[in-house]
């Protein structure tokens, strides 16, 4: 973010995090990000923020594990290597299952886990340096995008006076 | 939001945001007290003695164990069933009780998913040595060899490859997502140095973001969705190892259910044991309570009065169906020369549960500690009489056998027990032993109106 002009403002709980979220989307301003030491209920709400499309692609990755499970079972004994056991058919649909339902799991889980990880920029990164040392700790964020910043400071002040807030930079 | 005044706080003695990160980290933060340097070196010994014991059964095979011609499957399959169950626990808080909405397993969940991944790895060991040529273990798995042919995959033996793979990775994966925001933490209160490295890689650039938040808690909630059947399907398939034979006393349609409780009911069991060790010796007492102990311990009735269900149904259906093989195998169950086997595993798991009925002894952390020791002795007997008792009097009177273990054997299963509270005991050393965000996140909105709380 250093090319972009921006304030932040912290809280130490949650509920004036809320507040102060509400009453900056009242007033048109620009939140950049908000970043909180634990999930925040509502704050997805309060962002109007769009539903993650994650279980969408664990349903997709899902069927994609079950479709191979029981595929490749049913073409191992039908097509490529039939055999007899206990004179049941070639294609005993029922014993498959279990393996069909383990690769459904299998799939859809780490389907999902790779998308949010992949979604949300999160990789091994020996470099990395948080915003602020105490997000994970007690202190919560918003960062909003500002133009000139002087006349914004002053601006937000105003929006949020009577909220309990512990700094704005 | 109202909040009944009734409800008890789940976390004591008034915690702020800051007092909960210090207090979590602390075990990490400052050097070992000596009572982890004398438990890492007992649990150490016998993944030593353990260790050897697996070198011992390579090299010479598996003629050292006291299996013999009748009793094909004995000590090492009462352990492989018996740590697969005690897994199942750490899935059930972290996976079931999140779809519940049970917040107070967010004391738990951490270390018991921790101890899952544990149990499953001390699990995996013994059928792989039981196959014989553990060299060769990857057999079981379907690759395309020179000799094209594939696994069966009719049977149980097969699914359960899969189903035990399938729910390490998936346990594996969803214990580390829910730990990458408490990475972070500890990369943010690590001042320097090769800790700090090793803490910003394994955070994977956690800025606790409103945006990442929401993935995350939406991924979390998924995987608990899918954990559910999963663990629920694990030991269904375990059990079919023994239903789908035609053994007396093991082919029996009740298993499935039976066994999924009697793994929760072991699962519960051992958390217990290892979380009331944990507490006293990290001072984690304001975070687990006596109120944690107290809802596990109602989960211990429910899953136990279910596992004395299945005890007697069983009983009654070998009597009902006319079956005399079934018949004879359960009397010799209760009465032959195992006698004393049976009724361990009825005495720990069917009567020692329903003395939680009474209050003050579900409350007293002692009584507890001893009972969970006991029940995790009754269900490994319970194993133990399903696997020996039913083979050992086939169907040929002439090779009617007893089975004894040998110390090969003993030492295996003395080696798991090393290996889990070794792994136990260093995880406490490198990763929050409790989910700090998720503590954070329920401090406030659980019984703050409470008059403790005020």
């Amino acid at each position: 973010m250093e090319n972009i002009n921006y304030i932040s403002v912290s809280f130490d709980d949650e509920i004036p995090l809320l507040e102060a979220v509400g009453k900056l989307k009242e007033s048109n301003e620009k939140i950049l990000d908000v970043l909180t030491p634990f999930p925040v209920h509502g704050l997805d709400r309060a962002l109007s923020m769009k539903r993650s499309r994650i279980p969408l692609i664990g349903f997709i990755f899902g069927a994609f594990g079950a479709i191979v499970g029981f595929g490749f079972q049913t073409w191992v004994f039908t097509i490529n290597y039939p055999l007899v056991f206990g004179g049941k058919p070639f294609f005993s649909a029922p014993s498959f299952i279990p393996i069909t339902f383990e690769c459904t799991v299998l799939f859809a889980a780490l389907g999902m886990v790779s998308a949010m990880l992949i979604k949300s920029k999160l990789k091994p990164d020996s470099k990395f340096i948080p915003f602020d040392e105490n997000i994970t700790n007690d202190k919560f964020i918003i960062l909003i995008s500002a133009e000139d910043v002087e006349s914004a400071r002053n601006r937000i002040k105003l929006t949020l006076s009577g909220i309990n807030i512990i700094a704005i930079k | 939001m109202f909040q009944s005044p009734l409800r008890i706080p789940l976390i004591k003695g008034r915690k702020t945001y800051q007092s909960i990160t210090s207090d979590l980290l602390n075990p990490l933060m400052n050097k070992p007290a000596k009572l982890w340097y004398l438990g890492i070196t007992l649990s150490g010994t016998a993944l030593l003695f353990g260790a050897f014991m697996i070198f011992w059964t390579v090299w010479q095979g598996i003629g050292t164990f006291g299996e013999n011609r009748t009793v094909g499957w004995a000590w090492d399959i009462t352990n492989f069933v018996w740590w697969i169950g005690i897994g199942h626990a750490g899935t059930f808080i972290s996976a079931i009780l999140l779809l519940f909405r049970q917040k107070w397993r967010t004391s738990i969940n951490r270390s018991a998913e921790a101890m899952t991944i544990f149990a499953v790895i001390c699990a995996a060991l013994f059928p792989i040595i039981h196959m014989g040529r553990a060299l060769l273990a990857f057999f079981i798995f379907p690759y395309p060899n020179t000799r094209s042919l594939w696994v069966n995959f009719n049977s149980p033996l097969v699914w359960d490859v899969f189903a035990i793979s399938t729910y390490f990775t998936v346990s594996l994966v969803f214990w580390y997502v829910g730990m990458i925001p408490d990475l972070g933490t500890l990369r943010d209160k690590i001042k320097k140095g090769f800790k700090k490295t090793i803490y910003k890689v394994l955070s994977l650039g956690w800025k606790g973001s409103a945006r990442h938040w929401h993935r995350h808690e939406v991924t979390s909630i998924l995987l608990a969705a899918l954990a559910t059947p999963l663990v629920l399907s694990v030991h269904s398939i375990v059990s079919m190892d023994f239903a789908t034979s035609v053994i007396p006393g093991w082919h029996t349609t009740i298993f499935p259910p039976y066994f999924v409780a009697g793994a929760i009911f072991s699962g519960f069991a051992m958390v217990l044991t290892l979380m009331i060790i944990t507490r006293k010796a990290l001072k984690l007492e304001e975070y687990i309570t006596v109120s944690h102990v107290e809802n596990m311990n109602k989960i211990l009735i429910a899953t136990g009065s279910i596992v004395g269900l299945a005890y007697i149904t069983e009983l009654f259906i070998s009597w009902y169906s006319g079956v005399e093989y079934e018949h004879f195998a359960l009397m010799n169950r209760a009465t032959g020369p195992y006698w004393w086997a049976y009724w361990i595993m009825m005495t720990c798991n069917v009567i020692s549960p329903q003395l939680l009925w009474i209050k003050k002894l579900r409350t007293n952390i002692i009584f507890t500690f001893f009972l969970s020791i006991v029940i995790n002795i009754g269900m490994w007997f319970e194993r133990f009489v399903i696997v020996v008792t039913s083979l050992h009097r086939d169907f040929l009177p002439s090779s009617w056998t007893m089975y004894k273990p040998t110390i090969v054997e003993v030492g295996l299963f003395v080696g798991t027990l090393g290996f889990f509270f070794t792994a136990f005991l260093l995880f406490v050393r490198v990763f929050p032993v409790i989910a700090i965000a998720e503590v954070k996140s329920v401090v406030k909105t659980v019984g703050e109106t409470h008059p403790e709380n005020l």
